[in-house]
Parts: C-alpha cells; structure tokens; sequence
C-alpha cells in the first residue's frame, strides 16, 4: 500500500527527530540565565501551540471545502484534525501553566496568548458538541463546519483585543536580547520533531476513520 | 429522450436519491407527471414519500439527480419555480402568535403576490375562514389551522400543488370542498401530488397512483382501472405490507 | 429591491409577532434587571468597589441578556416549521438571515435602552454619553450578527438551550472584551481618541462576522 509507505517513511523521519529533538532539549541547549532550568519547557510549549494552530487551519480550509463540494473525506480530515487540535491544545496550556508558575509564580495568569489559547480550547470543545448534538451526522458535519470556519476568523481578532487590552507582554520576558543559536536551533528541531509526529497522526486517524466507515457500508449492505 | 420534440412534463425526476448519512431515503426515482394531472403517492411509512416532496419543494436539496419543473432544472431556477409551486405539509408554516391575516399577508409579500388584500379576502373565502380572517391562529382548532395553510399555499396562484397528507385535521365535507380549490382556479388545472393514508380517498382524488417502497417507485397505475379490493391487493404484493 | 423588502417584511413579522406576545423584551428585561441585582449583592454597596466593577456588570448583563433574546428568536420559526415555509419561498436564505438579524437587533436595543438607565440609577452613573451609546450600538450589532448565525444552528440541535451559549460566549470575548474596557474609558470621561482601539476592533468584529455569516448561513439551515 502506497499510504503505508508514505507514513512509514514520516514515522521513521519524525522519531529521528524527536530523539534529537529530546537531546538537543534537555542536553544540548545551554540553561537560560535569568528564568534558570523551567525555560527548557519553552521548547515543548512552542511547538504544541503551533500544532494548536496548525490543526486549526486544517480544519479552517477543510470546513470551507466541505460547505463547497459536501464530500465526506473533507469533514473526516477536519474532524481528525479537530482532535489532535484538541489535545494539542489541551498541552499547550498544561506547558504554558507549568511555566507561569516560576516565571510569574501563580499557575494561571490572564496573559494574552494563555487566554488566546484557552478560548481556542473552548472553540473546539464547541467544535465537537455540536456535532454530538445534532440530529442527524451531516447536519452535525454542516455545523461543525461552521463553528470552525467561524471559530478560526475568531482567533486572530481575540489575540488582538486580549493583547491590546492586558498588560504583562511574555514577548518581552521570553525573548530578553533574542535568542542565542542554540536555542534557535533547538526550537526548529522541536518544531520539525512535533509536526511529524502531528503527520503521523493525522495520517493514521484518516485511515482508521476510513476504515470505519467502510465497515459501516459493508454491515448496511444486505437489503 | 431519443425523439427531438419530447413533451415538457409539469414534473419531471430524473433518478433523484437522497441519502442521510447511511440510510437511503430516495433511490432513484424517476417520475413524469403531465400538466393538469393529479397524482396520488402511496406507501408504507418510511417510503420516502415525504421526502420525495420535500425534494420536490426545495426544501430539501437531491444527493443527487435532476428535478425538472415545466422543463426547467429546478437547481438552476429555483427562485422562478418555487413562484409556481404552493406546499402543504404536515406543519402549517403559520405563526401561532399572528392573525390569519397577517400570516397571509407575510406570505403574500413573500411571494410578492401582487394585490395582495384582494387576494387573500379571496383565497380565504375559497377556504371558508373569512369568519376567522382576524382570530390568531393559535386558537383556531387542527382543521382551520389546516384551511388556512391551505389558503397560504394557494395564495400565488401556484401551477403546481405538492400535499402531505392535506386531509389531516378535515372531515369529508370540508376535503371535497378544498379539493376544487386546490385542484383548479377559473379556467386552470393545477398539477397536484399529494400523499394520503387512506386508500380510499387516493383513488377519489387522483387519476394515477404510484406506489413507493424503500426509496423507489414499485408500482404505477391509472386510478380507473382500479377498485379498492384490486389496490389493496397490489399494494399488499408491491411492498409486502398489508393495510 | 425584493431583496431588502422581504428581509424587511420578516422583520416587520417577528415585530409584529413581538408586539402581541411580547415574549422576548419582557422576560428579558426582567432577566437583566435580576442579574444587575445579583451583581450588587454580589459586591455589596460600596461605591467605590461599584464604579471599578460597573462596566463589567453592564456587559455581562448585556452579553447574557443576548443569549437569553436570541435563543428565542428561532423558536417561533420551528414551532409550525415556519422556517421550512420560508425556505419554499422565493426568497434567497441571506434575506431570511437579513431579516431574522435586523429583528433581533431591535429587540436587543429596546432592552439596552430601557436597562441602561436602569443601570446609571442604580449604580449613581452618568451613562447617557454618546460615547457609550455608540460603543453599546456596535457591540450589540456584534453579537447579533453571529448570535442570530449560531441561534438558527443551535435550534436544529438537541439541548438547544445549550448549544447557543456554549457556541456564542467563545466567540464575542473580543466584543465583551473591548466593550468592557471601552465603556469604562467613556465612563471616567476619556476622549474618543482613547476609545479609537476598543471601538475599531469592535468595528472589525462586526464588519467580519456580518460577511462570515451572511454567507454561511444558508448551510446552517439546509438539510
């Protein structure tokens, strides 16, 4: 099968890489000075929140050609990514918690990428209820379509207003002086590493969503 | 069709399915109805009856198949051909909260149905409701509710009627009387398909009879040529249903 | 134009419907008002704890007060399935939108207008500003024109009381946002120089969401 081969190769792209990417994080790349060992988790948190993102798009560009051509495999890559998006999601603000807590010494802060992010969580937590609460599959296809063509347009302009309108800037806490070689080069293998892995993922849910809906077929066949 | 003037039908599918998620509603259905004529639809629930009309009526859109109008391709021209196409179904499409008036009157600027005062006093004397032209339809009993939605469908002179059941809520009287409106208006014969569970009445009201089972047609015949006894045992053999 | 006519003749239909019934504007100012009253227990009666929460109060009064009318506004369309009556017409499903949207915005500013000075008694405001009038105006056209997109989905689902909060409150935080800040700009008396951020995010919000659900629309009620 020619899909086996394509993910076999990804697979076996994207494990590389995440090994070198655990080496380069946790060894390779020197302590950042003044927010000492914690800051590592920047090299996870970076890349989740652009899977966030990235599952987004997807199902951003996927929803908007699912309302134009009706072709289920449009809704079936938007819903597989909705999921990875969710638990990318769910990651990045398990990360982005983890790294208040020392930077800012309180769990949760209000900041604007936080917010941004939880609101994105919300968005897709929408996402997948009202497709389990409509009445039938494609209307529930339909809606969900719409919340994530709606949700995605959301995104930017809640960045925005949160930003303008709440003080404390990360840009500033994060990148004191810019960012040394090391850890430029740390943070693009991570991202490389993560957006493998998402690949292999979103490759291997399509397939078992595939899967199950031929079987679907098959069980309704006879009559 | 092979000759080069074919007939233009008043209705025409050309295998039209409908399919919700897994389950076939309409598998191919492929029906010609000529202008004037009145065709009863029979069969068992879940046939796919009320869907085929509601097809048929643009509410719901074909998964696919061509749905001819007078000829035209109803996906192409729906805006023109829903002028020409008056629905009654098992709802009213009323506003409880309004009066009967003001229900006719919202649809008639709907379907911009030109003097529009004229033409309800007129479509509502053709019910029998001019009584009640100013009582808000939520108080009004089952079978007034369905003579106003009758009214309502009839508002814009429509060429072609499309009925779910209509006789819910009426008693025979009331039926044969809405029938001549329904069925014709001065010197015009509407083409009519309706549905009906009532045997009996079908063969009255209609000159040809098709029987539907799981989505396709599996039976057609002129009402003449049958009685009841002959239709109640074709439809027990067409969808092994009794009634 | 047919087109402006009969968005216009639904929304002279939902009025007049409103008008008999006045099911929407009562319980909803009646709604509001609890909630102001709720807030100030909640925060007792110190004045100047008041001024300091006052804008917040308002908006959230405003933003529940939203869901609570256009949870409504669909309900009278599937009673007798008016809707599928409108969708025979020959009316394009934009108009419907139109009309349903210009509906629900009047309901909303008849409710702003009578509970604002509800509010500037209560709460010892001067509220009456141009400033503030103008901020609650697009607000509200804001949550209307993705309010009235998300109503007519949330009524095809089960639970649809639900379904329409859960999709809504996500969506306007940049409105909620940015109203919130701006209104109490406008309320300690800034220029309208100071509110240009608030106000043109506002603007974008609505300008996108109008266009967005202008055209997404018809999906939500197609079957």
């Amino acid at each position: 099968m020619k899909n086996n081969h394509v993910r076999n190769i990804v697979l076996a792209v994207s494990l590389a890489l995440t090994v070198l990417a655990m080496y380069m994080v946790f060894i390779f790349v020197p302590t950042e000075r003044t927010m000492g060992i914690v800051q590592r988790i920047f090299y996870l948190m970076l890349p989740m929140g652009w899977l966030a993102m990235l599952a987004f798009t997807i199902i951003f560009i996927n929803s908007i050609l699912y309302l134009k051509k009706r072709e289920d495999k449009y809704d079936l890559l938007a819903r597989s990514a909705a999921e990875l998006g969710l638990v990318f999601t769910t990651l990045t603000l398990i990360t982005g918690s983890l790294w208040a807590r020392p930077v800012w010494h309180v769990w949760w802060t209000w900041e604007p990428r936080l917010t941004t992010t939880l609101v994105l969580w919300v968005i897709y937590i929408a996402y997948f209820m009202v497709r389990s609460f409509a009445s039938e599959e494609h209307r529930g296809a339909t809606f969900a379509a719409v919340v994530g063509i709606i949700g995605f347009i959301d995104v930017p302009i809640i960045g925005m207003s949160t930003s303008i309108w709440r003080g404390l800037h990360p840009g500033a806490i994060m990148f004191q002086g810019g960012l040394a070689p090391p850890m430029v080069q740390t943070l693009v293998v991570s991202l490389l590493a993560f957006t493998g892995i998402f690949s292999v993922l979103l490759i291997q849910l399509v397939a078992l969503k595939n899967d199950e809906n031929a079987l679907m077929v098959l069980k309704k066949i006879p009559d | 069709m092979a000759e080069p003037f074919s007939t233009v039908w008043a209705v025409e599918t050309q295998d039209v399915t409908k399919v919700f998620g897994n389950h076939l509603a309409l598998r191919g259905v492929n029906l010609k109805v000529a202008g004037g004529e009145s065709v009863v639809l029979y069969g068992p629930n879940g046939a796919g009856k009320t869907t085929l009309l509601r097809v048929l009526s643009t509410i719901m859109k074909p998964t696919s198949g061509n749905i001819l109008i007078d000829g035209l391709n109803l996906k192409d021209h729906a805006e023109a051909l829903q002028r020409r196409m008056g629905i009654v179904s098992h709802h009213t499409f009323l506003y409880n909260s309004l009066t009967a008036f003001e229900n006719l009157d919202f649809y008639s600027r709907m379907y911009d149905v030109p003097d529009a005062r004229e033409r309800i006093r007129e479509v509502v004397d053709m019910v029998g409701m001019t009584a009640r032209l100013h009582d808000r339809v939520g108080i009004l009993s089952r079978g007034m509710q369905q003579r106003l939605s009758i009214a309502r469908a009839l508002l814009h002179k429509p060429s072609l009627m499309l009925l779910d059941e209509p006789e819910t809520g009426l008693d025979q009287q009331a039926i044969s009387m809405l029938w001549e409106a329904l069925k014709s208006e001065g010197q015009g014969k509407r083409t009519v398909i309706f549905t009906t569970h009532t045997l009996e009445r079908g063969l009255e009201l209609g000159e040809r009879l098709l029987i539907l089972d799981r989505g396709k047609i599996v039976h057609e015949s002129a009402t003449k040529d049958m009685d009841l006894a002959c239709l109640k045992e074709t439809y027990r053999r067409a969808t092994g249903v009794g009634v | 134009m047919s087109f402006w006519r009969k968005a216009l003749a639904i929304t002279r239909k939902d009025a007049l419907s409103e008008l008999r019934t006045k099911e929407i504007i009562s319980s909803v100012l009646v709604f509001a008002l609890l909630v102001i009253l709720t807030f100030n227990f909640a925060f007792g009666a110190n004045q100047e704890t008041m001024k300091l929460v006052a804008p917040g109060i308002l908006w959230v009064t405003f933003t529940f007060s939203g869901v609570l009318s256009l949870n409504r506004s669909f309900i009278s369309e599937v009673e007798q399935d008016c809707l599928e009556g409108l969708k025979v017409c020959p009316v394009g499903r934009e108009a419907i939108y139109v009309g349903k949207a210009l509906g629900s915005l009047l309901f909303m500013l008849i409710i702003e207008a009578i509970a604002l000075p509800v509010f500037a008694l209560f709460f010892n405001l001067q509220v009456l500003s141009p400033q503030l009038v103008l901020i609650t105006f697009l607000a509200t056209v804001g949550f209307v024109s993705v309010g009235i997109l998300f109503s007519a989905l949330s009524v095809n689902t089960r639970a649809r009381e639900m379904v329409l909060p859960i999709l809504f409150l996500p969506i306007v935080v940049p409105v909620v946002i940015s109203a919130v800040k701006a209104s109490e700009l406008a309320l300690s008396g800034a220029t309208w120089s100071a509110l240009s951020s608030g106000i043109l995010i506002i603007l974008a919000f609505d300008a996108i969401f109008l266009v967005a659900s202008f055209f997404t629309f018809s999906f939500v009620i197609e079957e």
